[in-house]
């Protein structure tokens, strides 16, 4: 599902926060992206999410070659991708409802379609009596799973999460990471940066690791 | 056509209008929010609108005092006059006969004779030359009837025609239709017309300003939301939507309190306007703008709102990128 063929990041100013980065991450899996601060583990993550673009190398996501979409299909590539983040960016000004529902109004859902996926996606996190809540009056934890809901509920064929637990005490990402794992159990494809090693290495999942922007661990999959 | 053909045909069709359907649907849902975000903040949104109303109630109180004056002074033409001078050689007696004669017909409504003498004493008394025509040894000036023609034979064509027929006349030297005045008049009008056209240009820019910062300050107010939004298939025709719809909204709204505006000045006015009117003998009453122009003036305002919008949106809303 997401394929890293060479791929390097140099920023103007000369330096590189990728190099030649190979890996895949073949559909319906799961697998962790670790290493220090400024390993590269946001910058890989971003270029899958298109917000910036690799300087070499090659991305496929979904049979879909990056380097080729262009401009104007950005926002359509994007909806097939769920974005979680470690301070859950949710609109504070709006209810737990309105936040989960955001990308179904994007993609322009009828109402009652927005309504009926919301509340299921809203289950799914265990805040269904929370939708008219706003997101200032909820934990740490649920605002978190407030995110996830937000995440899953356009059904993304791709879950991607930066540091997701990182504000989160052990026992809350162990919540979290469970629940990421539920979705992963039914067919979708999840890839999430965290440094919090203790946690991954109880789940059985795929660990690449990365260090000065060069892969050192996971990466099976190296083309010639 | 096979029943194949015939059936992709109509999932076509229905897809089709799905996509319209989907078009509308998303339309009126970021209407209803939009108007929503404006009504949740009332003081301001009033604000914001009362600001663009004052500027286009400017020169449509203009517009309208000007179309009043225009429809007063219609009525001027006809009070136009003509003057006849008289050859030097004729006496006071066949002057007034003279001036008798031309009452008489059909296209003249009333005429009025000056005597030389008296003509001489007028100019003295008006032009303050008093010594300098007392070394006049003889009266330079000749007698004078002004005619006034029937008010239904006031167009230019039958003044121009009673002119020619007039300064045929035995006796008369030269026959002048003095409309200067109204001539005068009407440019004056016109000067002023341009001031309203030129003004409203001005407040126009105004307002585009006015709401392309209120647009600009409310996406830098909803930066995260923008933000989000595009890292979740935003396109960028979704996020415009609301900001053009807002613009919309203040540019609307602008317009009914300018309609309101002139309104009630005007209703301020019509006491005053009326009692002068009076003082004149005129059945003269002021008018407001009038259903076409209210029309005009509100949909000035939504046109100027919607622009002020989309290129506050454009300069702007490019610049945010997700982080």
């Amino acid at each position: 599902m997401i394929q890293f063929n060479h791929v390097s990041k140099r920023y103007p100013n000369g330096y590189e926060a990728l190099s030649h980065v190979s890996f895949e991450l073949p559909t319906g899996e799961m697998g962790f992206l670790t290493g220090r601060s400024g390993a590269g583990k946001s910058t890989l993550l971003r270029l899958i999410a298109l917000i910036e673009r690799n300087s070499q190398g090659q991305i496929v996501v979904g049979g879909q070659n990056l380097n080729r979409l262009r401009r104007r299909r950005i926002p359509y590539y994007r909806r097939g991708i769920g974005f979680i983040f470690q301070d859950h960016r949710l609109l504070l000004d709006r209810t737990v409802f309105d936040n989960v529902a955001l990308p179904l109004v994007i993609a322009g859902h009828r109402h009652q379609e927005i309504g009926r996926r919301v509340r299921a996606a809203l289950d799914q996190v265990g805040l269904l009596s929370k939708e008219r809540r706003y997101p200032v009056t909820l934990s740490g934890g649920e605002q978190q799973r407030v995110g996830i809901a937000r995440a899953v509920v356009n059904r993304p064929p791709v879950l991607l999460g930066d540091e997701p637990t990182g504000n989160l005490d052990p026992e809350l990402s162990r919540d979290i990471m469970e629940l990421f794992q539920r979705f992963n159990q039914v067919g979708v494809t999840v890839l999430i940066a965290t440094h919090d090693l203790g946690l991954i290495r109880t789940m059985t999942h795929r660990i690449l690791t990365l260090s000065e922007g060069r892969l050192v661990g996971g990466g099976e999959w190296a083309p010639a | 056509m096979s029943g194949n053909t015939k059936r992709r045909a109509r999932t076509e069709r229905r897809g089709l209008r799905q996509m319209v359907d989907g078009w509308l649907i998303r339309h009126v849902q970021v209407l209803f929010y939009s108007m929503g975000q404006l009504s949740r903040r009332p003081l301001g949104t009033l604000m914001t609108a009362s600001v663009i109303g004052i500027a286009l109630a400017l020169p449509s109180g203009l517009y309208v005092l000007l179309e009043n004056f225009r429809a007063l002074s219609r009525g001027w033409d006809g009070t136009a006059e003509i003057s006849l001078f008289l050859g030097s050689d004729v006496d006071d007696a066949s002057a007034e006969q003279l001036a008798r004669a031309i009452q008489e017909m059909p296209q003249v409504a009333r005429t009025r004779w000056v005597s030389r003498v008296d003509a001489l004493a007028e100019f003295r008394e008006a032009s303050g030359l008093g010594n300098a025509l007392e070394a006049l040894e003889a009266n330079p000036l000749p007698h004078v009837i002004i005619v006034h023609p029937q008010r239904d034979h006031s167009g230019p064509e039958d003044i121009r025609r009673l002119v020619a027929e007039l300064g045929a006349r035995a006796g008369v030297d030269i026959a002048q239709f003095d409309l200067q005045w109204v001539k005068r008049l009407f440019g004056i009008m016109a000067i002023v017309q341009r001031g309203v056209l030129v003004l409203a240009a001005f407040l126009s820019l105004a307002v585009l300003l006015i709401v392309g910062n209120t647009i600009r300050l409310a996406i830098q107010n909803r930066r995260a939301e923008i933000e989000i939004a595009k890292l979740f298939g935003a396109t960028n025709a979704f996020i415009r939507r609301p900001f053009l719809y807002t613009g919309l909204g203040y540019g609307l709204l602008g317009g009914m309190i300018a309609m309101l505006v002139v309104g009630s000045s005007l209703e301020l006015l019509k006491g005053p306007v009326g009692h002068l009117a009076e003082l004149y003998y005129s059945d003269f009453v002021l008018k407001g703008l009038g259903g076409e122009a209210t029309l005009v003036l509100v949909g000035a305002g939504a046109a100027l709102g919607l622009t002020g919008s989309w290129i506050a949106v454009g300069r702007h809303l490019g610049a945010i990128e997700p982080r």
